[in-house]
């Protein structure tokens, strides 16, 4: 597989139309090497399993509004969870911004053909759909019943489900990950366009470096210790059962070196979406830009550090516990450093308030609850209290939910018109941001406090008095619900009937708005020259518009 | 609907003293981050003709000023949660020791006088107590919000947990590790009683019990007075094995050098896996009885060994 370059001499006949015109076949689509229409298969992919986790979500939700279990039956409910964990984590989160946003934008930001490995990149999504495959046999012949933590050995000896089927699924799954990551990697090396300088990128592609440099360090580490909980369980080799002589702490040392590198690999992209969105509508540069490239960096880094926050009551000891504390605490800092760029940026803005910016806005307040409330994690004595409960549940879902689901909203909404070519219809999108907001607080708010009295999570039934905070919980996730189904319906309906969309909808500044929407599918008709920072908004820029 | 937690036990104060910072900090932040957020989209947006005049572009100052202020407030946070939580590791050396034994999806208590219970704990106010804890299968969590307390139980290990309760009354105790499809249903609860109560509850539930008396028996059925001369003095010395009189407490130098200090942990390890930290000067010889005694039976030994005095011949 070569390297393609970033300046590929332009053929007259390959300029005529778009990437979604070039070819209407099943293969034009599945034997494609085009960058942006793997994004697209990758988007229908993780949509599908997006609504398969929502709907596993749904169901706990349903479950949790009566004290003794509304579904009758804890084997089911436990595998319910487990499945909305592994579904959501493995095959939403993690690939969501990356593969699909990600791989769409990132060539047209550095200028380029495509990804420097476009073969590889389709056998990634093929790999993904092997994974993802796998991983609804295990749940369709019966499910997993460990919690998408797999802990020994629970996971290795005593659950009679499907987990070595579902472990096999996410082992080849992450694969696509690895193979992903090495794919950015190189190309943000190798196919920026003249005078595209590493600081004159947009903060987007630094989130996207970072990201796949912990893609292709921590993944490796996640497949091998999956490989291990099958040998176990089939071969009772020894390693983590502690009845052969294993450490069933050695598994939780070795899945949250994965896992903790892994939240950052969920929200990092969500930072970078954020980071290009808000700059756009306030129409100004971001503020400190070294500062929030190099607080990803900084973030990619230590977040390898910090695994042993996990297991502050699991009996490491005393000494790694208070090391795990103070560096979460150093892994918030470059957290807290974007929040406060990101509010500096709207100072003195021209702000305007379409859809991504509403998403992102959301995503700004969302994340700090989320972040807050992870200093009382961080927290040795708190967290002793405070983990295996709700208040941890709640605490993840402003990350991941409140914070990484916005931002690939919010993401989504502004690629939306470079993508499709499409407009999609402002008023609808601007409902459901406002819909899933309050939504997303009404189900998570109540969780914290739930946590507080102690309720634990993955609980089938609960003592009577928590119910008044579940069914609040649970009818937020109504709303929930309905603010992701709107916006399958009105982007779904602007790919026929949305006005077409201009090259630059946003009057943004990235490269990839120099080029026509939807692309064609060399991407630019003559290489791009770049000449100045990310983020140069003219003084033009600053008068009114209309979208 | 209940929106307060009872507060029963030392450490339970404490915690929430730590919790109220952490709140009250939370809520500062999101109201600064809020109030700004809000104001510049109110100020500055796109219809507002308000004069922007020139843009703050001095970021250092910016950036260094709250980085300080956010590394300053976070290390506070952190040795404030480290220090309370140092004490978890400290039990007081007159706690009352009471054994916990985890398995899917129950419970086992087991008292020093033999007494023993199923998802309950009786424990008296204002003594502390030592649960020392194991499992019989997966791992487990004790946890019990009223003293804002957890840990894991971990198969073949012990672990402890410590508090003092303060106030009488029943509380709830969850297993908190997702442990199998009947976790919701291993929870139970811990009855704090009065001192005198305490007694009379020990005396109505088989008082004459005395867990290092059946811990002698099991020490019997299984011959360990066959190497262990010297311990019950029963047996002839055919295999040399170190005495276990007075061994509970006292430092062990260990056949690949190091010191260790035979406590619960070490004297069940030495049971289940006598390889791993043989006494210098002995050859690693003893078979390991990990499946052939139970947990609830080495606790009883446990229990024995920790009777024998040095020197004691019972």
């Amino acid at each position: 597989m070569s390297a393609v370059p970033a300046t590929v001499p332009v053929k007259r006949g390959e300029t005529e139309g778009s990437y979604l015109e070039d070819g209407h076949t099943l293969a034009s689509w599945l034997l494609t090497t085009d960058h942006k229409r793997i994004a697209l298969l990758y988007l229908g992919s993780i949509t599908f399993f997006f609504f398969i986790g929502g709907i596993a979500a749904a169901l706990v939700r349903l479950n949790l509004i009566v004290p003794q279990g509304l579904l009758g039956s804890a084997e089911t409910y436990n595998r319910l969870f487990t499945m909305h964990g592994v579904v959501m984590v493995w095959f939403f989160l993690v690939p969501a911004v990356p593969v699909t946003l990600g791989n769409f934008v990132i060539p047209l930001m550095l200028g380029a053909r495509d990804l420097a490995f476009p073969r590889l990149n389709l056998f990634s999504w093929y790999l993904f759909i092997a994974g993802g495959a796998v991983t609804l046999w295990a749940l369709l012949v019966g499910g997993v019943d460990t919690g998408w933590t797999f802990y020994t050995p629970l996971s290795t000896g005593y659950s009679k489900s499907h987990v070595v089927l579902a472990a096999v699924g996410i082992f080849i799954a992450g694969f696509s990950s690895i193979a992903t990551g090495l794919n950015f990697i190189v190309s943000i090396h190798r196919l920026r366009a003249p005078g595209l300088t590493w600081y004159r990128m947009p903060v987007f592609l630094w989130s996207m470096y970072s990201l796949s440099v912990l893609l292709v360090l921590a993944t490796p580490v996640l497949a091998i210790t999956l490989l291990l909980v099958t040998l176990e369980r089939l071969f009772h080799i020894g390693v983590f059962d502690p009845a052969v002589g294993g450490d069933p702490l050695l598994f939780q040392h070795l899945f949250w070196f994965y896992s903790h590198p892994a939240v950052y690999i969920m929200i990092l992209p969500g930072f970078g979406v954020v980071s290009e969105i808000i700059p756009t509508f306030a129409r100004k540069p971001i503020f400190g830009y070294k500062f929030v490239v190099w607080a990803s960096v900084s973030i990619a880094v230590i977040s390898f550090f910090v695994w042993g926050h996990h297991m502050f009551v699991a009996g490491t000891s005393l000494y790694s516990a208070i090391l795990f504390s103070i560096l979460s605490y150093l892994v918030a800092v470059p957290s807290a450093i974007k929040v406060f760029n990101w509010i500096g940026t709207l100072h003195k803005g021209h702000i305007e308030f379409d859809a991504p910016m509403l998403y992102a806005l959301g995503f700004v307040g969302l994340f700090t609850i989320g972040g807050v409330t992870g200093l009382w994690v961080a927290a040795l004595a708190a967290d002793v209290h405070l983990t295996q409960t709700y208040f941890v549940v709640a605490h993840f879902h402003y990350i991941m939910v409140g914070g990484m689901v916005s931002a690939f909203f919010g993401g989504l909404h502004y690629w939306w018109p470079k993508i499709t070519g499409r407009l999609y219809p402002e008023m609808w999108a601007r409902v459901a941001a406002l819909i899933m907001f309050i939504g997303f607080n009404l189900t998570f708010f109540p969780q914290f406090v739930l946590g507080y009295l102690g309720m634990p999570r993955r609980y089938a039934s609960y003592p009577p008095d928590f119910q008044v905070l579940n069914v609040l919980s649970s009818a937020g996730a109504t709303i929930l619900a309905v603010a992701y189904l709107l916006p399958l319906a009105y982007l779904t309906w602007s790919l026929i009937y949305g006005k077409r969309a201009a090259a630059n909808p946003w009057r943004a500044t990235g490269l990839e708005w120099r080029t026509p929407s939807p692309p064609p599918t060399v991407n630019f008709l003559e290489t791009p020259v770049v000449t100045t920072g990310p983020y140069a908004f003219g003084a033009g820029d600053r008068m009114h518009h209309h979208a | 609907m209940m929106l307060s937690l009872p507060r029963a036990s030392e450490n339970a104060a404490e915690v929430d003293h730590l919790l109220w910072a952490l709140l009250i900090i939370s809520a500062a932040v999101l109201a600064l981050v809020m109030a700004l957020l809000l104001r510049y989209i109110v100020k500055y947006r796109a219809s507002s003709e308000f004069d922007r005049g020139a843009e703050a572009q001095k970021s250092w100052r910016f950036e260094s000023a709250w980085t300080a202020a956010t590394l300053l407030i976070f290390l506070g946070l952190f040795v404030w949660g480290a220090r309370l939580y140092v004490r978890l590791f400290d039990p007081p050396r007159d706690a009352l020791t009471i054994y916990v034994i985890g398995k899917q999806w129950m419970w086992k208590v087991e008292h020093i006088g033999g007494q023993r219970e199923i998802n309950s704990l009786h424990v008296p106010v204002g003594r502390a107590i030592l649960l020392v804890m194991t499992s019989e299968d997966v791992i487990h969590d004790f946890s019990v919000p009223a003293f804002r307390v957890k840990h894991d139980v971990l198969p073949d290990r012990y672990e402890t947990l410590w508090f003092t309760p303060t106030r009488v009354g029943t509380y709830r105790l969850y297993c908190t590790q997702f442990c199998g499809v009947d976790h919701a249903k291993m929870h139970g609860e811990v009855v704090v009683m009065s001192p005198p109560a305490f007694e009379r509850w020990l005396a109505q539930n088989g008082g004459a019990g005395d867990l290092a008396r059946e811990g002698r028996a099991v020490f019997l059925r299984f011959g360990c007075g066959g190497c262990h001369v010297g311990t019950a003095g029963e047996g002839s010395a055919t295999v040399p094995a170190p005495s276990l009189a007075g061994l509970y407490g006292s430092p062990v130098p260990l056949a690949g050098g190091g010191v260790v200090v035979a406590d619960e942990r070490y004297l069940h390890d030495s049971i289940v896996d006598p390889g791993r930290e043989v006494v210098a000067g002995y050859e690693p010889i003893m078979p390991s009885f990990a499946g052939q005694i139970g947990e609830e039976d080495i606790v009883k030994l446990v229990a024995y060994i920790k009777s024998l005095a040095p020197g004691e011949r019972p």
